[in-house]
């Protein structure tokens, strides 16, 4: 077998595997898209009434794309607290031992995290009809919008990955995730406009890819007032670029420093 | 006959801790070798620098004339293990389980199922076949991971204290596993804390202490140096332990082990039943309460005693630090 076939094939197993896992625990599904549920309904009617979105956009227009990729970020610490969990339980230590592809299992985590992904997106987008939210834009530019928002959280999991062979704890791996993707997704324009941010937040929020991250589905789903003036910085004003930029970087590092911790984890 | 694991002044240290001092051994193919030792004396390191887990600092490994580092690879091709801790996927089931495994040996999916069935069948998982390995005792984990091990037929298979935490039953049966293993020609390293398992299981033992090796041979060889039988006395009150090691004095081949806290006494003796019926009579009239009296064959802890005059669970484990969290891993379960 070449080395192509076995990773394909490998990673395949793995993914596999992952996915009996998500439908032996259901409750792992359930409370993965009930969180972001709850999140569209206390931000749409409790915060929503206070927070006022330029333009005269409803802020469910508003709030849904960032409401998508604050969850599928942080779905992507399931890549790190599972791969801590493996390590945990000497299963890396069992893979490690066969003659499969170095990079297999990592590729399979990812992959199985990024089907999650899609299912809680598809979750969240009913949830959002339900509430007032809607596409204005072609069917090409919405798969794009969600193309968009899986691709920067599958690089996260590359960074979550490398966390969790690190760290080797998956509740450590969720609660240091915690403090990093917390403040990346509320110090951006995910849920109130950045305008009347303090300054060195405002600029902090103008570079964070999450920003560009929301602003890029926005735009792709049709959730920006036509005509409105083009936001400040060239991150917001081609979102869509700068965040395959940062997905190519992220991929770019992340990909062979998580297979090469792999490599050398020690399991328990 | 030829060696299948040839191992040449390994070195392994983590940090300032050296886990591995210079271990050198050899396992015949088609015969088994088991590697005793305490909690920590680097059992453990070793079979993990020989299946590829860990990379030594120094020295070399061959496992059917592969290097572990430049050929792991096909090491790992060749080879089965079963750790320490039973690595099955508690979510999959064990048919699922091996049905992976074979997959990750790039055996085509027919075979891969096949094989699966044949090793159910053979380690009494027929039943359980199909349910979620989180619903099986420990027992059927560790039959599980052995057979998860076996799934590409290896010709060397390591087997990392596979019976520690079972219940005595299943120990049993996985030594008669293990044996059936060996009568079928596997080579097979085994690690154990136990003396009697290696005596029954391994054709010859290596002793390890502190990352050195201690002593090797036999089992009758290890047991010829340590001697005799040990008479075992537990006491109603620690006070009198010392009137029952001056009373037995006649018998001793060595001085007696006593334990306070216990209240037990130890004593190496010659001569098995008779030795004891004669210790009774030397107690007679004492008035001593014994509340606990027997007769038992060395074990791991009276070959430490011997080779290196202390216990084997104050060893001082070199790796402690790398195994203390392991011991409690595994307790906690």
């Amino acid at each position: 077998m070449t080395t192509l076939a076995m990773t394909v094939s490998d990673s395949l197993t793995i993914t596999r595997r992952n996915l009996i896992k998500v439908k032996r625990v259901p409750d792992l599904l359930v409370f993965a898209t009930l969180s972001p549920i709850m999140f569209v309904l206390l931000f749409r009617y409790v915060f929503g009434s206070a927070i006022p979105v330029p333009g005269g956009l409803s802020y469910a227009e508003f709030l849904l794309p960032g409401i998508f990729a604050q969850t599928v970020i942080f779905g992507s610490t399931i890549t790190g607290a599972s791969l801590a969990e493996d390590l945990q339980k000497g299963l890396i230590d069992r893979f490690r031992s066969l003659p499969m592809a170095p990079s297999a299992v990592l590729i399979g985590r990812t992959v199985s995290d990024l089907l999650l992904n899609v299912i809680t997106i598809a979750v969240m987008m009913i949830t959002g009809f339900a509430v007032g939210w809607r596409i204005h834009t072609s069917i090409g530019e919405a798969v794009l919008g969600v193309l968009l928002l899986l691709t920067f959280a599958y690089a996260m999991s590359w960074v979550m990955a490398l966390v969790g062979l690190i760290v080797r704890t998956p509740e450590v791996v969720n609660n240091a995730s915690f403090i990093v993707i917390f403040p990346i997704t509320f110090i951006a324009n995910t849920f109130v406009p950045i305008d009347n941010f303090p300054s060195v937040l405002k600029t902090f929020a103008e570079w964070n890819p999450v920003s560009a991250v929301v602003q890029g589905a926005r735009e792709l789903f049709g959730n920006v007032v036509p005509g409105a003036p083009a936001p400040n910085g060239w991150a917001l004003q081609k979102p869509v670029l700068y965040v395959f930029i940062w997905v190519a970087v992220f991929l770019a590092i992340f990909v062979p420093l998580a297979v090469r911790t792999y490599r050398r984890s020690a399991g328990r | 006959m030829t060696d299948a694991i040839v191992v040449e002044g390994l070195v392994k240290r983590y940090g300032a801790t050296t886990a591995l001092d210079g271990v050198d051994l050899t396992v015949a193919e088609g015969s088994v070798l088991g590697l005793l030792g305490p909690n920590g004396a680097g059992k453990t390191t070793v079979v993990r620098i020989l299946t590829t887990l860990l990379l030594a600092d120094a020295g070399r490994a061959e496992v059917m004339g592969l290097d572990v580092v430049r050929d792991a690879d096909a090491v790992r091709a060749s080879i089965g293990l079963t750790g320490q801790y039973a690595a099955v996927d508690e979510y999959l089931t064990g048919f699922e389980n091996l049905e992976m495994v074979g997959r990750l040996y790039h055996l085509p999916k027919a075979e891969a199922r096949t094989r699966s069935g044949e090793l159910l069948e053979r380690f009494d998982l027929v039943d359980a076949a199909h349910r979620p390995a989180k619903t099986y005792s420990g027992g059927m984990r560790r039959r599980l991971d052995i057979a998860a091990s076996l799934i590409n037929r290896p010709r060397i298979l390591f087997l990392d204290e596979p019976t520690t935490g079972l219940d005595p039953r299943s120990r049993l049966a996985m030594w008669e596993f293990i044996a059936e293993l060996a009568d079928g020609g596997t080579t097979i390293l085994l690690t154990t804390q136990y003396l009697e398992e290696a005596d029954r299981l391994a054709d010859r033992m290596v002793v390890i202490d502190r990352g050195q090796v201690i002593a090797r041979g036999t089992g009758d060889d290890l047991k010829a140096q340590v001697g005799g039988q040990r008479l075992e006395f537990t006491l109603a009150r620690a006070v009198d332990l010392a009137e029952v090691a001056q009373r037995l004095r006649p018998l001793a081949l060595e001085d007696a082990r006593t334990d306070e806290q216990t209240r037990r006494l130890s004593l190496p003796v010659r001569g098995g039943t008779e030795a004891l019926a004669e210790a009774l009579r030397l107690l007679e009239g004492s008035g001593i309460e014994v509340l606990d009296v027997g007769l038992r064959r060395p074990d791991l802890d009276d070959v430490f005693l011997t080779l290196t005059g202390h216990a084997a669970e104050d060893a001082a484990p070199a790796d402690d630090a790398h195994a203390e969290p392991v011991a409690t891993a595994g307790e906690a379960r």
